[in-house]
C-alpha cells in the first residue's frame, strides 16, 4: 500500500517490516512512508504494533526482516544515535530528560559534535534562537524537573530540532497535555511540516487523528489494516478499521439514584514527596449510586488524593470521613475493612504481585477471612475455587488460575485487579484511570464494571486523564489543579473547553 | 547465527529443577580445573571425597553431624531472602544463640530442676539469635538502614563476644589455659543417636516440614510472599509491611540461633573455639541453591555438609588443602546465580536462514 505522490521521493520508507517478541509477532509485513511535509498518524489499539513500528526506526529495536530506505537510500539503522544521524527522532511517552539537568545540558547530553570544553553559552543562545523561531518559549536554563510536562515536551521537541531532526515521531504525544497544550503542540507541528520536515504521530485518539495529520496507517494486531487520506475519513470510520468493529463511544446507562454520604472531604491538605503542598485544601461529597470523575493533567495531586482516601499517604490538615466514621489518617488495613476498594494508577507495580498465580492475587483482599482462611489457616482448595468463578465472570484470559499473573497482558491484568476490588467493594471503589493502556474491549468492560458499581449503590470515585471517559461514564466531574478543585460540574452539561480551561487553572465561577 | 534470550510464557519447572543440578556439575567440572593444576586427579579427588562423605555410616554420621546447622541456618537466611532482606548473619546469630545456651547451660543448671536445663537452654538460644537478627530488621524497618552492612558486622560482634567470654571470664579454672568454658552438666547435653550425630537432626526435619506449611498455608506465609516479591501492591492490599518484615526476621535468626544452641549443647558440650567454622555463610549457598525452599534446604545441607566432610578427607588422604571442599562450595554459587536466568529465560539461536532452535 503506498502512497500516490509518485513525482517526489519519499523521505522516509519502510517495507515489509517484521518483528517478533515470545509469542508475539508484533510487526508482521508492515510498510510505510512518509513524504516532506506531511504528519502522518499510526493508529490502532494497544498492542497494535505502533510503538515497536517506531521503536524499529528510532533504532531500539532491530527488525527480524524489512527494509527501511531514507530519501531513497538504504539505512542501517542499530541505535537511536544512527536515526538521529539520518534524521530521525523520538519523543517517547516517557521524556528521556534528566531532572536535574538544565535545557542546554538535556540539549547536548551525548552530542559528539561538543567541544570537550562546553561553551553552554553558545549552547543556550542556539536554543533561544530554535525556540523564538517555533514560539516554543523555552529558556535554556531552566532546570527540568521544575517545569511542567508540556515544556518538558516542548524540550524534547527542541532538542530534537536542535540535532537536526527531519522526521520527529511522537509517541502518544497529548496523554499528557491540556487540551489547550494540545493545541500549542499542534501548532509547532504545523510550522515545523510547513518548513518541509515531516511527523508521525502515534496515538490511539480520533480526534488528535483528525486534527493532526495528513494521512492514517492503522495497524491492527501487527498488521497494516488501511491506508486512508485523513481528510477522506471519519472518527467514526477509524474505529472501525482500529478493532474490527463498531465501538460505543457512549456507554448506556440509567439516571444515577444517588443514596446516603459515602465519602466526604473537608479542606484536605497533604505534602507531596518533595515536601510540597500536593493538595491544598480539597473538600468534595460522594454519595451512593453515583461515579464522581476527577478530571486534571496528571500531577495535579490526583495521586495523592486517591492516596490520602486509601489510607497510603498522610493528611497534614482536614478531614476524611467515609460512610459517616472519620477514617483521616487510618491505615490501609483498617480503611479496606471499612469496604473502600481501590484500583490502582500504577497497575503493575501497585495493583499485583507478578509472581504470585491469578488466584492468589484474586485472594489478596479476602485471605484476611472465612472462607479463604481460618484461624490463621488458607485454605488454597477455597481460594482456587473462588478464583475459577471469578475468572468465568470477569472474562479473564489465563492458561489457568495458577498461572503468574506477570504473564497476562495488560487488559487481563486489569480484570483482575478488577474482580478482586469489586469483589471485595462495600462502599466505596477508588479507580485511578483504570483504562489506561488498555484496548477498545477491554476498556469497555471496565467502564461497565464502574458503571454496574454505581448501580449497585456504591460511591465511585473515577479519577481519569480522557475526558471522553469522564464526560460519558461519571455523573459529577470535579477538575483538579495544582492541588485545588477548580470546579464540580455535572457530566451531562460539561463541555470540553469548560473542562480545559479549568484544567488550565481557570475555577468554574471565573468562566461563567 | 544470533543467540537471542526469550522470556519465557511461564515459569519452567524443568530449569528449576534443572539448574541446580547443571550448576553442581559445572562447579564440578571448574574445581577439576583446579585440581588438575594442583596436580591431582579430579575423578580420584572428587571418588575419596565421596567416600568421606558418604562411604561409610560413620562418615555419614560425621556429615550429618555438620547437615543439621547448615539446615537451619540455611532455612532461616532463606527466609530472610524471600523478603530480599539480605541477612548475611546467620553465622554471628548462630554464634550469639550458643553464647545463650551456654550461659543456661553453665549458670542456671543449679537452679533449675535437670529436666528443664536442656529445653531452657534451647529456648534461650533461639531467643538469642532472634534477637541477634532483630537488630539489623528494627533499624531497617525504623530507619532505613541498610541490614546487609549491620548483619555482617554483628557477626564480628557475636564472635568476639564469644571469645571474650570462653577467653576471659567465662574460661574454665581447671582447662590449664585452653580456650573454652567448663564442660556442662550432663543435664544439659542433647542426645546423640549415633556417633556425633543428635536428635536435633529430627527436629531440623520437622522444621523445615513446618516452615513449608506456614510458607504455603497461613496467612502469614501468604503474607511473606506478598511483601518479598512487590511490597509496593503489598502496602496498597493492606498489609503492615514492617510487621510482616520484623516477624519474619526474627523467625530467621531464631533458627541459627537454635542452630548454636544446637552445637554447644551436643558437639562441643561446652562454649569454645570452633563454634563457628562459616556455617552461617555456607547457609547462603544453602538458600540459594534450595531456591528458598525450606524442604530442599534440607536436601541440599546434607550435600554442602558432604563437601565439607569429604574436603577434609581430601586433605588426610591426598595431601590436599582441605579448603578443597570450600572452593567447590563456592563454584557452585556462580553457575546457580548464572543459571537462574533460564528460569524465567530460554535460548533460542536463530541462524541466518532463520530456523530457530530454542533451548
Amino acid at each position: 500500500m503506498k502512497n500516490d505522490q509518485k513525482e517526489k521521493t519519499p523521505i522516509l520508507e519502510m517495507s515489509g517490516i517484521t518483528i517478533s517478541f515470545p509469542g508475539v509477532l508484533a510487526n508482521d509485513n508492515v510498510d510505510l512512508d512518509l513524504f516532506p511535509g506531511e504528519v502522518l498518524a499510526l493508529l490502532g489499539e494497544n498492542g497494535a504494533g505502533k510503538s515497536t513500528l517506531m521503536n524499529v526506526l528510532a533504532g531500539l529495536y532491530r527488525a527480524d526482516k524489512g527494509k527501511i530506505l531514507i530519501k531513497g537510500k538504504e539505512a542501517d539503522i542499530n541505535s537511536p544515535k544512527d536515526a538521529m544521524a539520518y534524521g530521525i527522532g523520538m519523543v517517547h511517552q516517557n521524556f528521556k530528560l534528566v531532572q536535574t539537568m538544565t535545557v542546554a545540558e538535556n540539549v547536548i547530553l551525548g552530542l559528539d559534535s561538543e567541544e570537550f570544553v562546553l561553551d553552554l553559552k553558545k549552547v543556550g543562545d542556539k536554543i533561544r534562537k530554535i525556540s523564538s523561531h517555533y514560539n516554543l518559549n523555552v529558556d535554556p536554563n531552566a532546570i527540568i524537573w521544575q517545569m511542567s510536562v508540556g515544556e518538558q515536551q516542548r524540550v524534547e521537541i527542541l532538542k530534537l530540532i536542535y540535532r537536526g531532526a527531519e522526521v520527529l515521531i511522537l509517541d502518544e504525544p497529548t496523554a499528557v497535555l491540556t487540551p489547550q497544550e494540545s493545541e500549542e503542540l499542534n501548532r509547532i507541528v504545523k510550522q515545523m511540516t510547513s518548513e518541509g520536515k515531516s511527523a508521525i504521530f502515534i496515538t490511539h485518539k480520533m480526534d488528535e487523528v483528525m486534527a493532526f495529520s495528513d494521512w492514517v496507517r492503522v495497524l491492527q494486531k501487527g498488521k497494516l489494516v488501511s491506508v486512508v487520506k485523513t481528510k477522506d475519513t471519519s472518527p467514526k470510520e477509524l474505529s472501525k478499521m482500529m478493532v474490527g468493529r463498531e465501538v460505543l463511544f457512549r456507554v448506556e446507562k440509567k439516571p444515577a439514584e444517588t443514596g446516603d454520604e459515602v465519602l466526604r472531604l473537608e479542606n484536605v491538605v497533604a505534602m507531596n514527596d518533595k515536601g510540597l503542598k500536593a493538595l491544598q485544601g480539597v473538600s468534595f461529597s460522594l454519595r451512593q449510586g453515583e461515579i464522581l470523575g476527577i478530571a486534571g493533567v496528571a500531577g495535579n495531586g490526583q495521586r495523592e488524593l486517591t492516596e490520602v482516601i486509601t489510607g497510603l499517604h498522610k493528611v497534614t490538615s482536614g478531614k476524611v470521613i467515609i460512610e459517616n466514621t472519620d477514617m483521616t489518617n487510618k491505615s490501609p488495613l483498617d480503611i479496606i475493612k471499612s469496604g473502600v476498594s481501590h484500583i490502582p494508577s500504577d497497575r503493575v507495580a501497585m495493583g499485583i504481585v507478578g509472581d504470585m498465580s491469578v488466584a492468589n492475587n484474586l485472594a489478596m483482599k479476602e485471605y484476611r477471612k472465612a472462607p479463604l482462611s481460618e484461624y490463621g489457616i488458607l485454605h488454597p482448595k477455597r481460594i482456587f475455587a473462588m478464583a475459577k468463578k471469578m475468572i468465568t465472570m470477569f472474562m479473564i484470559a489465563t492458561p489457568s488460575p495458577l498461572t503468574n499473573v506477570k504473564f497476562l497482558s495488560g487488559g487481563n491484568i486489569q480484570k483482575t485487579i478488577l474482580a478482586r476490588e469489586i469483589g471485595a467493594c462495600k462502599s466505596l471503589l477508588v479507580a485511578s484511570y483504570p483504562a489506561r493502556g488498555l484496548d477498545v474491549g477491554a476498556t469497555e468492560s471496565v467502564r461497565k464494571e464502574m458503571i454496574a458499581e454505581r448501580d449497585n449503590g456504591k460511591g465511585v470515585l473515577l479519577v481519569s486523564e480522557d475526558l471522553d471517559e469522564l464526560m460519558s461514564v461519571s455523573d459529577r466531574i470535579a477538575v483538579m489543579n495544582e492541588g485545588r478543585i477548580m470546579g464540580i460540574v455535572n457530566a451531562a452539561e460539561s463541555d470540553i473547553s469548560g473542562l480545559g480551561m479549568m484544567m488550565a487553572g481557570v475555577p468554574l465561577d471565573e468562566i461563567k | 547465527m544470533r543467540l537471542v534470550f526469550e522470556k519465557r510464557n511461564s515459569v519452567s519447572r524443568k530449569a528449576i529443577i534443572l539448574v541446580p543440578l547443571v550448576s553442581f556439575l559445572v562447579s564440578l567440572f571448574l574445581t577439576g580445573i583446579l585440581l588438575v593444576i594442583f596436580k591431582a586427579n579430579p575423578f580420584v579427588t572428587y571418588a575419596s571425597m565421596f567416600v568421606g562423605a558418604f562411604g561409610s555410616w560413620i562418615n555419614f554420621t560425621e556429615t550429618l553431624v555438620k547437615a543439621i546447622p547448615l539446615m537451619l541456618t540455611g532455612i532461616g537466611v532463606g527466609l530472610a531472602f524471600r523478603l530480599k532482606f539480605w541477612n548475611i548473619g546467620a553465622e554471628g546469630q548462630l554464634v550469639f544463640g550458643g553464647v545463650a545456651a551456654t550461659w543456661v547451660a553453665l549458670f542456671w543448671a543449679p537452679f533449675l530442676p535437670a529436666w528443664m536445663v536442656l529445653p531452657t537452654a534451647l529456648i534461650f538460644g533461639v531467643l538469642a539469635g532472634a534477637l541477634w537478627a532483630g537488630i539489623p530488621a528494627v533499624l531497617k524497618v525504623g530507619l532505613n538502614v541498610d541490614e546487609t552492612l549491620v548483619s555482617l558486622m554483628l557477626n564480628y560482634v557475636a564472635i568476639l563476644l564469644a571469645q571474650g567470654l570462653y577467653y576471659g571470664s567465662w574460661i574454665d579454672p581447671d582447662g590449664m589455659g585452653f580456650p573454652g568454658t567448663k564442660m556442662f552438666p550432663k543435664a544439659a547435653w542433647l542426645p546423640r543417636f549415633s556417633g556425633r550425630a543428635h536428635i536435633g537432626l529430627f527436629i531440623a526435619l520437622i522444621l523445615g516440614l513446618v516452615m513449608w506449611v506456614v510458607l504455603n498455608r497461613t496467612k502469614w506465609g501468604f503474607e511473606v510472599k506478598m511483601v518479598g516479591q512487590n511490597p509496593r501492591a503489598a502496602k496498597v492490599m493492606g498489609v503492615k509491611i514492617g510487621t510482616t518484615v520484623l516477624t519474619a526476621i526474627l523467625v530467621s535468626g531464631a533458627f541459627s540461633g537454635l542452630a548454636g544452641a544446637f552445637e554447644v549443647t551436643a558437639i562441643s558440650h561446652r562454649l569454645q573455639q570452633g563454634l563457628s567454622i562459616g556455617y552461617g555463610y555456607t547457609a547462603i549457598i544453602v538458600a540459594w541453591m534450595a531456591q528458598l525452599n525450606p524442604i530442599a534446604s534440607l536436601f541440599v545441607a546434607v550435600l554442602m555438609a558432604g563437601l565439607l566432610v569429604g574436603g577434609d578427607q581430601v586433605q588426610m588422604m591426598m595431601g590436599l588443602p582441605s579448603a578443597m571442599g570450600i572452593v567447590l562450595q563456592g563454584m557452585i554459587l556462580f553457575p546457580m546465580l548464572a543459571g537462574s536466568l533460564f528460569t524465567d529465560y530460554k535460548l533460542k539461536i536463530i541462524t541466518k536462514d532463520s530456523q530457530e532452535v530454542s533451548v
